[in-house]
């Protein structure tokens, strides 16, 4: 036997490009939490991975595309959504997923974000949501809190957040959730309830950033941001979106939307069907 | 089994068609079966007959939320294994720029279809242009090669989107037929012939297992065969530099000088087999008109009349732009005393001819505005130069 | 031969309409080769609006119309804006009630058909441009009849045939009258 077949491999290795490890994530960073919660739920659901494309657009977060071993591409900034209705659309077999970042997919894509919830498309969103631009080096966003400090709000940010999981709801999505980093196994439940409902779907992850946005904001260590979530996450399953915040001292976490309603690509291949059979008693 | 089914893809006969109507049949008959629009004056005729053709032929149509969308979704639909496409005008078309440079670096095969009207900005939206000539070929930042074609009848708003949809499968390139309004929504015979003279062409696909599979390796032609999403390849594309592998290289200079060469020289390398131009009455031409599009039928009609009254002139028309027919011209330039190039925009394609005609003398005939110039225009301007 | 035509008036009366029935009649439903461009505002709706046929023996080249053969004028504003200059000889067809003021060049031939007026009294206005196209198929010879009719056909919302060639059939046989008064006119 070879020493490397001795070696005790990752149980979800087999899901990694590893050629391409290291990643280029930050110590501390929460998308490897992310990452790994999706490829628990691929590998928990026992996923066709021939059957699965994970879209992404640009930013720290925007990597995973590239290291996760199925049809994988990565975008232009903020397109990953409107390509991915494209792959969806093309070819119903797939299961399209997006994994891209705040400012990615709420700032430049944030009108792609909101109709392809209206259409109800059937793609899964998953948005690690660091309150900021990471990759390069700390903007702030369309979700940077009020007052929040980084290098382009040098004297606090005056502009208001999204409440991202409000704005998937009222644009449509069928599935709204939001977790932290901290709660890992709910969040790889959301991502598998995610993946197994037909229809738009938003998984928000918050996630520390810790050598910038937290250092920025004396959030303290990677490890300090997961107590801070630790101590004010609320989780409040069903509760209206609307008024499920993120501030300072709370962060309601939970499912918020879980509705069914035909997808845009049901809808589409029905009206196609319905089409042909009019042409076939033409004939 | 065994009953003639009559093509619903391809309606061969004689028809009565816009241009537009006409491009969206040439489509349909290449064998696209995704279009991602966004309506704009006046390009609207195309996705309107596609919305209404695709669920026929069992294809998609999808109206995106902008011409950004448009575009991502196509590319979205090329790599998911359809042939697709979008069509547009100047303010959708400066839209789709960044979505282009990434159909350029994964090498998405599409085809964008620009039926120009007079810009800048919102300019004339129901006026006609040739004003995009430069940004179809410069528009997205870096370097890189397209191909667009310039049709100059309704019959070659069929003909030459077919045309589009073979080049942009044989190169994985995106492929753009610059038409302008008054080709677009101008009426006339159109001949579809029977479906199985028709020639399409489908993207080269890998004939190697997926452990051995590198998406961006290419083949001899410098295009790498193209595994789609769901085929069991597992590859990544991404906008990034990136190797055979598709692995991002964001700071080898190798790898971005290889990536970014192969990118132009798959186009450039193979112009002679790309380029398409009709030569009118060039043999013993004195003078040459060379133009493309509708200013092409007024050059026609200009050279017809030159000759009548004893001038010798002849007519390049262009139905390739770009890949520009460098060598082409620059032969009719040794031949020619002047070349006179007109245009409904203010001098772009003009530069081109002047590069490649050297000292031959090349002069620009602008016109702006509702009208191509008059036949009579481009006579009294080959009188000037043949005194 | 090259024969030039011009139908102008404002937007939802036709006018394109028109151009693309005569064009099919000629390239379609006869042997003729014919091209049909068109030139309007951004307005859906009553902006200026005109609609040129080139109809040929023989290829057409330069699709565009300067000096038209053939005019048909259905508003003021198109009066005024093509009928200045006429090719001499050119046949003008007018529709009088939608053109108020006119100082009619005499170097072409004048035809006043109220065709407004003529839909009108079918029910529908709508129709005008067909009885203008009846008028038209008479006094210029420019298409047969059957040609034209089988053109209109193509080009009309189904249940709306026999009307339409009801209106047609009125504006030929008005455009018949006119030619003969005007042939009489000119021998006596």
């Amino acid at each position: 036997m070879k020493e490397a077949d001795l070696m005790l491999k990752h149980p979800l290795a087999k899901y990694l490009r590893q050629e391409r490890m290291p990643h280029i994530w930050c110590e501390g960073c929460g998308n490897g939490i992310l990452l790994n919660s999706f490829l628990e739920g691929l590998d928990e659901l026992k996923q066709n991975l021939d059957r699965i494309v994970v879209v992404s657009g640009i930013g720290c977060i925007g990597r995973a595309a590239g290291y996760i071993n199925v049809d994988s591409f990565h975008t232009t900034h903020g397109r990953a959504i409107p390509f991915a209705t494209g792959v969806k659309l093309a070819n119903p077999n797939l299961k399209v997923v997006v994994i891209s970042g705040d400012g990615d997919l709420f700032a430049i894509g944030g009108n792609h974000f909101i109709h392809a919830a209206r259409r109800n498309v059937d793609i899964k969103v998953i948005c690690a949501n660091n309150f900021n631009y990471g990759m390069t080096g700390g903007q702030y966003g369309p979700t940077t809190p009020l007052g929040s400090w980084t290098t382009t709000t040098p004297y606090g940010n005056i502009e208001h957040p999204f409440n991202l999981v409000h704005l998937a709801a009222a644009s449509g999505a069928v599935y709204v959730a939001r977790w932290t980093t901290l709660q890992v196994r709910r969040l790889k439940n959301s991502i598998k309830k995610a993946l197994q409902k037909e229809g738009f779907s938003l998984v928000e992850v918050i996630s520390p950033c810790p050598e910038i946005f937290d250092r920025y904001n004396k959030l303290g260590t990677a490890v300090d941001v997961m107590k801070w979530f630790k101590l004010i996450s609320q989780v409040k399953h069903g509760y209206d979106p609307a008024k499920a915040e993120v501030a300072k001292n709370k962060i309601i976490v939970g499912e918020f939307v879980d509705i069914e309603k035909p997808s845009y690509g049901r809808l589409l291949r029905e009206m196609t069907a319905n089409v042909q059979d009019k042409l076939k008693g033409e004939k | 089994m065994g009953m003639k089914k009559k093509s619903r893809s391809v309606l061969s006969g004689v028809h009565f068609l816009s241009g537009d109507l006409a491009c969206a049949e040439g489509a349909i008959a290449a064998g696209c079966r995704f279009f991602g629009g966004y309506p704009i004056t006046p390009a609207t005729e195309i996705a309107e007959r596609m919305a209404r053709r695709m669920p026929e032929v069992e294809g998609i149509y999808v109206q995106m939320e902008d011409e950004i969308g448009a575009i991502a979704a196509v590319i979205g639909a090329s790599y998911a294994g359809k042939k697709a496409m979008t069509a547009t005008s100047g303010p959708g078309f400066s839209l789709m720029q960044e979505n282009i440079g990434l159909a350029v670096m994964t090498e998405a095969p599409l085809v964008i279809v620009d039926i120009m009207r007079g810009g800048p900005s919102t300019g004339q939206p129901t006026m006609p242009g040739q004003q995009d000539v430069m940004q179809a070929k410069w528009g997205s930042h870096g370097d890189y090669e397209i191909i667009a074609l310039t049709p100059s009848s309704v019959q070659e708003m069929f003909d030459l989107t077919i045309e589009c949809f073979n080049l942009s499968e044989i190169y994985r390139v995106p492929v753009m037929l610059l038409a302008d309004e008054i080709i677009g929504h101008m009426w006339e015979r159109v001949e579809i012939p029977p479906a199985k003279e028709i020639a399409t062409i489908n993207r080269k696909k890998p004939d190697v297992s997926p452990n051995e599979y590198l998406p961006f390796k290419p083949d001899q032609n410098l295009v790498p065969p193209m595994a789609c999403f769901g085929e069991g390849y597992h590859f990544h594309a991404t906008g990034l530099t990136h190797d055979e592998t598709g692995t991002p290289k964001t700071v080898s200079i190798e790898e971005q000088s290889k990536l970014v060469k192969r990118l132009c020289e798959k186009i450039r390398k193979n112009v002679d087999k790309i380029v398409k131009v009709e030569e009118v009455m060039l043999e013993d031409a004195d003078v040459a008109v060379l133009a493309y599009g509708i200013t092409s039928r007024a050059a026609l009609s200009a050279v017809r009349k030159a000759r009548s009254i004893g001038i010798k002139a002849g007519l390049l028309r262009l139905i390739t732009i770009w890949p520009f027919p460098e060598k082409l011209v620059a032969n009719i330039a040794q031949q020619v005393q002047a070349i006179i190039v007109p245009e409904m925009n203010c001098g772009q394609l003009v530069r081109e001819v002047e590069r490649a005609a050297k000292t031959t003398a090349v002069s620009l005939l602008s016109k702006l505005g509702e009208d191509p110039h008059r036949p009579i225009e481009i006579v009294k301007a080959l009188r000037k130069v043949t005194k | 031969m090259r024969v030039e035509v011009r139908f102008a008036g404002f937007g939802g009366q036709g006018i394109i309409r028109s151009g693309l029935i005569l064009s099919m009649a000629a390239c379609i439903f006869s042997d003729k080769n014919a091209v049909q461009t068109q030139s309007y505002g951004p307005e859906s709706r009553g902006g200026s609006c005109k609609s040129e046929v080139v109809i040929s023996d023989g290829e057409i080249d330069f699709p565009r119309v300067y000096e038209p053969d053939i005019l048909v004028i259905m508003s003021q504003e198109a009066y005024s804006r093509h009928v200045k200059n006429p090719k001499k000889g050119a046949i003008i067809l007018v529709d009088p009630n939608m053109v108020a003021e006119r100082n009619d060049p005499n170097n072409a031939k004048i035809y006043e058909i109220p065709a407004t007026e003529i839909a009108g009294k079918m029910g529908k206005k709508i129709i005008a441009n067909v009885v203008m196209l009846g008028a038209l198929t008479e006094i210029s010879h420019i298409v047969d009849p059957e040609a034209m009719k089988n053109a209109i056909l193509q080009n009309v919302p189904k249940g709306t045939e026999d009307l339409n060639m009801a209106a047609f059939e009125k504006g030929a046989e008005y455009g018949r009258n006119v030619s003969m008064q005007r042939s009489a006119k000119t021998l006596s």
